[in-house]
């Protein structure tokens, strides 16, 4: 394929795919293709496809790409599917989340030494949204279960991976 | 729908503001504190740290001890149970200053004497860190949840069937169940049919037609009551050699078919046992 063809391809396979499209999905797909060929269509596209500012922009997320519109256009959308944001969580259940996003794989103890109180039902709440997922247990006194982010949780919070976070010491210099 | 997480986020983000409010009402005297914005005791001492306007490095613990029982003691004039983990912190705060009040062991170099508070001061520094990390979250999740992707289409449930957890089920099932219940409610308020009447209108039914689905029925039974009866009355009628029932397939469905060979046993008997059976 020469690259326009494969930037059309590519455009193509991002726009079906219902989970981020990775980039190793795609090579599975165009296994003829070489591999630096399709990375380099792929850099372009995004490049070209973003930089037309047209409702639709491509993400880089949960490890793949996604075609999303652009959330300036959020109040019109929403209008149209008429939906309502997805319940917000509770500030409870958001520090318990940033605890295990920042120190995952981590157990509840640990989670309740840093918040200063029980968790319990924010773990819980975590876990009906399939924002957190166990991983395994601990290799200690009574075995706690192990807490960690899921795929969903990059998804819903839009992150490309885990190092997208700040730095938790970035957040010292606010305290005072 | 989601109203009440709304409410709270919004409390939540409006923290500092009822902090404040907290604050001018108990000055007035008028207890009337949100208590519930204090997520556990490391929450409300960084409150207490930022209203009396302290280093969060030396921290007054006397003046700070103080205030954090006396929210205690409010919290239970107001008779919220004050949890555990309150407790905790307020034994924690006494032990720090009665350590604060030894003199320091003259043995020890001064420098490497160890503050009471440092412990504490880190968790809350860790604690706050957090903090600020939720809402950086809860502000990304804002933007995340502003962008759309396409609709779904039809290859992305391909087996719907399967694509059920067993949460799903759960949950479906609950649902069955509360339907089930609100049914039961209504059966109250409506006439009791006896089974008597039920055997009569199946038999009659059966004259109209020549055959009937068992399902059908089944679906038309209105609470439980009328199910077991009709499942009832359906056994009477079959012991009674009234009807005859037949199977086409293993779990399908059940046809029920007028007996013509034989004499049907005279209603009065039917109606007598079916008041028995009713009443069982």
């Amino acid at each position: 394929m020469n690259l326009e063809e494969l930037k059309k391809t590519l455009e193509a396979l991002i726009f079906v795919s219902e989970e981020p499209l990775t980039l190793k999905q795609i090579k599975d797909i165009l296994q003829d293709e070489d591999s630096d060929h399709i990375e380099f269509a792929l850099k372009e596209f995004i490049f070209e496809f973003n930089g037309r500012d047209g409702g639709l922009e491509i993400r880089e997320l949960a490890g793949g790409y996604r075609m999303s519109t652009r959330p300036e256009l959020h109040e019109t959308i929403r209008a149209f599917l008429k939906t309502l944001p997805s319940a917000r969580l509770s500030l409870a259940a958001l520090e318990t989340l940033a605890v295990i996003a920042y120190k995952q794989p981590v157990t509840i103890p640990e989670i309740m030494e840093i918040r200063g109180t029980r968790s319990t039902s924010a773990i819980k709440t975590l876990l009906d949204r399939r924002l957190i997922t166990a991983k395994g247990r601990k290799e200690c006194v009574g075995r706690p279960m192990m807490y960690g982010t899921s795929k969903d949780f990059l998804i819903q919070f839009g992150l490309k991976d885990l190092t997208e976070l700040p730095s938790i010491e970035d957040f010292e210099d606010l305290v005072g | 729908m989601s109203d009440k997480t709304i409410s709270e986020m919004s409390e939540a983000t409006a923290t500092e503001t009822a902090v404040e409010d907290n604050y001018e009402t108990t000055n007035k005297g008028d207890y009337k504190i949100k208590l519930e914005a204090f997520e556990g005791p490391l929450d409300l001492l960084l409150y207490l740290i930022k209203k009396e306007e302290v280093n969060i490095y030396d921290i007054p613990i006397a003046r700070i001890t103080e205030q954090y029982l006396e929210y205690l003691t409010l919290m239970e004039e107001l008779d919220i149970a004050v949890a555990g983990e309150f407790l905790v912190m307020a034994a924690t705060l006494i032990h720090i200053k009665s350590r604060m009040l030894l003199p320091p062991d003259p043995n020890v170099a001064p420098e490497s004497l160890e503050d009471p508070r440092q412990e504490l001061v880190e968790r809350l520094l860790e604690h706050q860190k957090y903090k600020q990390a939720a809402s950086m979250l809860y502000s990304r999740s804002e933007v995340a949840q502003a962008v759309f992707t396409r609709a779904q289409i039809e290859s992305d449930t391909q087996t719907p069937e399967l694509s059920a957890t067993v949460f799903d089920l759960l949950e479906i099932f609950k649902k069955v169940l509360e339907r089930a219940k609100e049914q039961a409610e209504m059966e109250i308020a409506r006439d009791e049919i006896t089974m008597a009447e039920k055997m009569e209108e199946i038999h009659s039914l059966l004259k109209e037609r020549d055959s009937l689905s068992i399902r059908e029925l089944f679906e038309k039974a209105r609470s439980k009551r009328e199910l077991i009866l009709t499942f009832l009355a359906v056994l009477e009628l079959v012991k009674e050699a009234v009807i005859r029932l037949a199977q086409s397939e293993t779990f399908g469905d059940i046809t029920a078919f007028k007996r013509v060979a034989e004499t049907r046993p005279d209603t009065e008997e039917i109606s007598e046992s079916g008041e028995n059976l009713s009443q069982v």
